[in-house]
C-alpha cells in the first residue's frame, strides 16, 4: 500500500508533559483510518501536528515523499491536507456559500488583478468557483443555506459545512475531528454514508477523530488507538474491540 | 447595486467629479471647503476600513502614512516642480505633474506601510494597535527634524492644487478599488482573516500576506489623501498628523460599521460635517452660541451615545454576528 502520510517516533512536549510520545502512524492512499482513546489521550494534538499547528520536539512527520517539518498550516493545506475543527471554527461573519468560497483560495485562476478589472476572466473565474462550491453544497445537502449566514445554521449543518469547506481546498488527506459530535443517530447514519462517499468519489485519504465507536467502528478500515499520548493498539475494527488494552483505557479496570 | 456594475458606478462617479472640478469656481467657497475634506475623509475612512474592518486588524498610524503622502506629493510641488516646467506651462502639464506628485506620496506612504507592517503584523490586535501607535509618534518626530521639510513649522506656501475633480475622482477610485477586491473570491481572504487566522491558514490562505497587502494598499491610499489634503491647506506641519488625526479616522471606520463601505462613507460625511452643523447651530442667535463653544465636548457626548446605542456601527443593518 502507498504510504500517504508517516509519522515516524514523533513526539511532542509542552513544560514537562509529554502530550503525544513516539506515536507511528501511517495513512495509505484513500484509505480512512480512525484515531480513537478517551478524553485528553493526545488525539487533536496529533492533528495539530498533522496540520502544523504545532511542531513536534522529535521525530519526523512526511506527506507524500516530502518533509513536513517547520512548514507553516497555509503550505501544509497547499500539499493537500485539510481538516475541520472539534470546537466549529466557521468564518462566522461570512454566508455559508463564502465559508467555502474563501476556501477555493488555492485553486482558483482568477486574482487580484482580474478582481479588480472586472473583465471575463474575472467572471469565468468566479463561475467555474461558484459551480464547484455548489456541487460540495449539494452532496451536503446544504445548497438552500448558501446565502444564510454560517453561525444560523443547526449545529449538525455547521460541521457538515466545514467539511464542505475543508474539501474546497481539494485535499489529499482529509483530517476530521470529531464530526459526529452533537449529531443525532439519524444524522451520524447519513455522516457515515457521506464520509464513504466523499472518500471514493475524492479518492482521499481521511483521519477520523471520534469519540462516537458506532460511527468508528462502521466506517473505519483501520483504528489506532491513543491513551496518554502512547499508542496502545492498531488494527481492523474487531480486533480493537476486542483489544483487552483498548477496553481498560476506557472503562478502567 | 455596486456590485452589479462597478465599472459603470466608477466612470459614473468620475463623470460627477469632473463636472464638480467644472463648476467648482460657481460653488460657494465654503461649500467647497467641506466638500473637499469630506471626499479626503471618505479615502482615509475607506482605506484604513481595509486594514481595520475588512481584514480586522487594528491600526493607529492611519495619520503617520497620510504625512509621509503629505510631505512627499508636497515636496515634488514645491521643490521639483520649478525646475521641470516653467512657471508658464500650461495647466494641463501642472495638474499631470501634481498626479505625480500624489503617486508618488501614495507609494512612498506604501513601502512605508511595508516595512513597518512585515515585521509587526505577527502581532495580534492590541499589541499591533501599540506599535502602529509608536510608529505615528515615530513619523512626527522625523518630520519635525527634517529641517529641508520645515521641521517642526512644517511647510508653507504649497501649490493649491487640490480641487474637487481630484478629491472625488480619487475617493471613487479608492472605494471602487477596495470593494472590488474585497468582493472577489480572492477577497475572501481578508474577511477569512478578519474571522479566524487558524482555521483561514488551514484552508491555505496565507494570513500574513493578506494582513500586509492590507497595510500597504490602505497605507498608500492614505498617502494619497496626505497628498490632496497638503494641497488643500497649503501648509502642513507634523502636528497635523498626530494621533488625534489617526483617532478621527478610526472612528470614523467605527461609527460606520467596521467593514460595512457604505456605513463607512456615510460616517465619513456625517463626522465632518457634524462639527460644522454644531458651529452653524451655535451662530443662529446668542442663546445657543455655548453650542459653538462646546463642540468638541458635544461631539465625544454624540459618539459615547453612538456607541452605547448602536455598537455595531451607525450605519451597519445587517443582523451582526461579528460581535462576540
Amino acid at each position: 500500500m502507498n504510504s500517504l502520510l508517516q509519522l515516524e517516533k514523533v513526539s511532542i512536549r509542552f513544560g514537562g508533559l509529554t502530550a503525544v510520545s513516539e506515536l507511528d502512524l501511517q495513512i495509505g492512499t484513500n484509505e480512512l483510518v480512525g484515531l480513537i482513546g478517551p478524553n485528553g489521550a493526545g488525539k487533536t494534538t496529533v492533528f495539530n501536528l498533522i496540520t502544523g499547528v504545532y511542531q513536534p520536539t522529535a521525530g519526523k512527520i512526511s506527506f507524500g515523499e516530502k518533509s513536513m517539518a517547520k512548514l507553516q498550516p497555509h503550505k501544509l493545506a497547499r500539499l493537500g491536507i485539510a481538516r475541520t475543527f472539534q470546537n466549529i471554527r466557521l468564518f462566522a461573519s461570512m454566508s455559508v456559500f463564502d465559508n467555502v468560497r474563501a476556501a477555493t483560495q488555492l485553486h482558483r485562476a482568477h486574482g487580484i488583478r482580474d478582481a479588480l478589472w472586472r473583465g471575463r476572466n474575472f467572471r469565468d473565474g468566479e463561475k467555474t468557483v461558484g459551480a464547484q462550491i455548489m456541487e460540495l453544497l449539494e452532496i451536503f445537502r446544504l445548497e438552500k443555506f448558501r446565502d444564510e449566514s454560517a453561525k444560523s445554521l443547526s449545529y449538525g449543518d455547521q460541521r457538515r459545512l466545514e467539511i464542505v469547506r475543508a474539501l474546497a481546498t481539494k485535499p489529499k488527506l482529509l483530517l476530521l475531528d470529531e464530526p459526529a459530535a452533537g449529531m443525532n443517530a439519524s444524522e451520524k447514519t447519513e455522516l457515515m454514508r457521506l464520509i464513504q462517499f466523499i472518500k471514493d468519489k475524492f479518492q482521499i485519504s481521511v483521519l477520523l477523530v471520534e469519540h462516537d465507536m458506532q460511527v468508528v467502528m462502521g466506517i473505519c478500515e483501520r483504528i489506532t488507538v491513543l491513551d496518554y499520548g502512547v499508542k496502545i493498539a492498531e488494527g481492523k475494527p474487531d480486533e480493537i474491540r476486542a483489544n483487552p488494552k483498548v477496553i481498560e483505557a476506557y472503562l478502567g479496570n | 447595486m455596486f456590485l452589479a456594475r462597478p465599472r459603470i458606478f466608477l466612470l459614473a462617479a468620475l463623470a460627477a467629479s469632473v463636472l464638480l472640478g467644472i463648476f467648482q469656481s460657481q460653488l460657494d467657497p465654503y461649500f467647497v471647503d467641506v466638500m473637499t475634506r469630506i471626499g479626503i475623509n471618505i479615502v482615509l475612512a475607506v482605506s484604513l476600513n481595509l486594514i481595520n474592518g475588512h481584514t480586522g486588524q487594528f491600526s493607529l498610524g492611519h495619520a503617520g502614512f497620510m504625512a509621509v503622502g503629505a510631505y512627499t506629493a508636497a515636496a515634488m510641488t514645491m521643490f521639483a516642480g520649478p525646475h521641470i516646467m516653467p512657471a508658464s506651462a500650461p495647466e494641463f502639464f501642472t495638474a499631470l505633474w501634481f498626479l505625480a506628485a500624489l503617486l508618488a506620496g501614495g507609494i512612498v506612504a506604501a513601502t512605508t506601510g511595508l516595512i513597518v507592517g512585515a515585521p509587526s503584523l505577527r502581532l495580534k490586535g492590541d499589541y499591533l494597535a501599540i506599535v502602529t501607535l509608536g510608529f505615528g509618534q515615530i513619523i512626527s518626530v522625523v518630520f519635525r527634524n527634517i529641517e529641508p521639510l520645515g521641521g517642526a513649522l512644517g511647510l508653507n506656501g504649497i501649490p493649491a492644487y487640490t480641487n474637487l475633480f481630484w478629491v472625488f475622482a480619487i475617493a471613487a477610485l479608492t472605494v471602487y478599488v477596495i470593494t472590488a477586491m474585497v468582493n472577489s473570491t480572492y477577497g475572501r481572504g481578508f474577511i477569512a482573516t478578519h474571522d479566524d487566522e487558524v482555521a483561514a491558514e488551514a484552508m491555505g490562505i496565507n494570513t500574513t500576506r493578506f494582513k500586509i497587502v492590507a497595510f500597504v494598499i490602505g497605507a498608500f491610499f492614505a498617502g494619497i489623501a496626505g497628498g490632496l489634503y497638503g494641497h488643500f491647506t497649503l501648509t502642513i506641519s507634523p502636528r497635523g498628523f498626530d494621533f488625534t488625526r489617526s483617532i478621527e479616522i478610526v472612528v470614523m471606520v467605527i461609527v460606520g460599521g467596521m467593514g460595512n463601505t457604505v456605513g463607512v462613507i456615510l460616517a465619513a460625511i456625517l463626522l465632518t460635517l457634524l462639527p460644522e452643523g454644531l458651529r452653524a447651530l451655535g451662530g443662529i442667535s446668542p442663546s445657543l452660541h455655548w453650542i459653538s463653544e462646546s463642540r468638541p465636548l458635544l461631539y465625544s457626548i454624540l459618539l459615547i451615545g453612538l456607541m452605547l446605542l448602536r455598537p455595531q456601527g451607525l450605519f451597519n443593518f445587517r443582523k451582526s454576528s461579528k460581535l462576540k
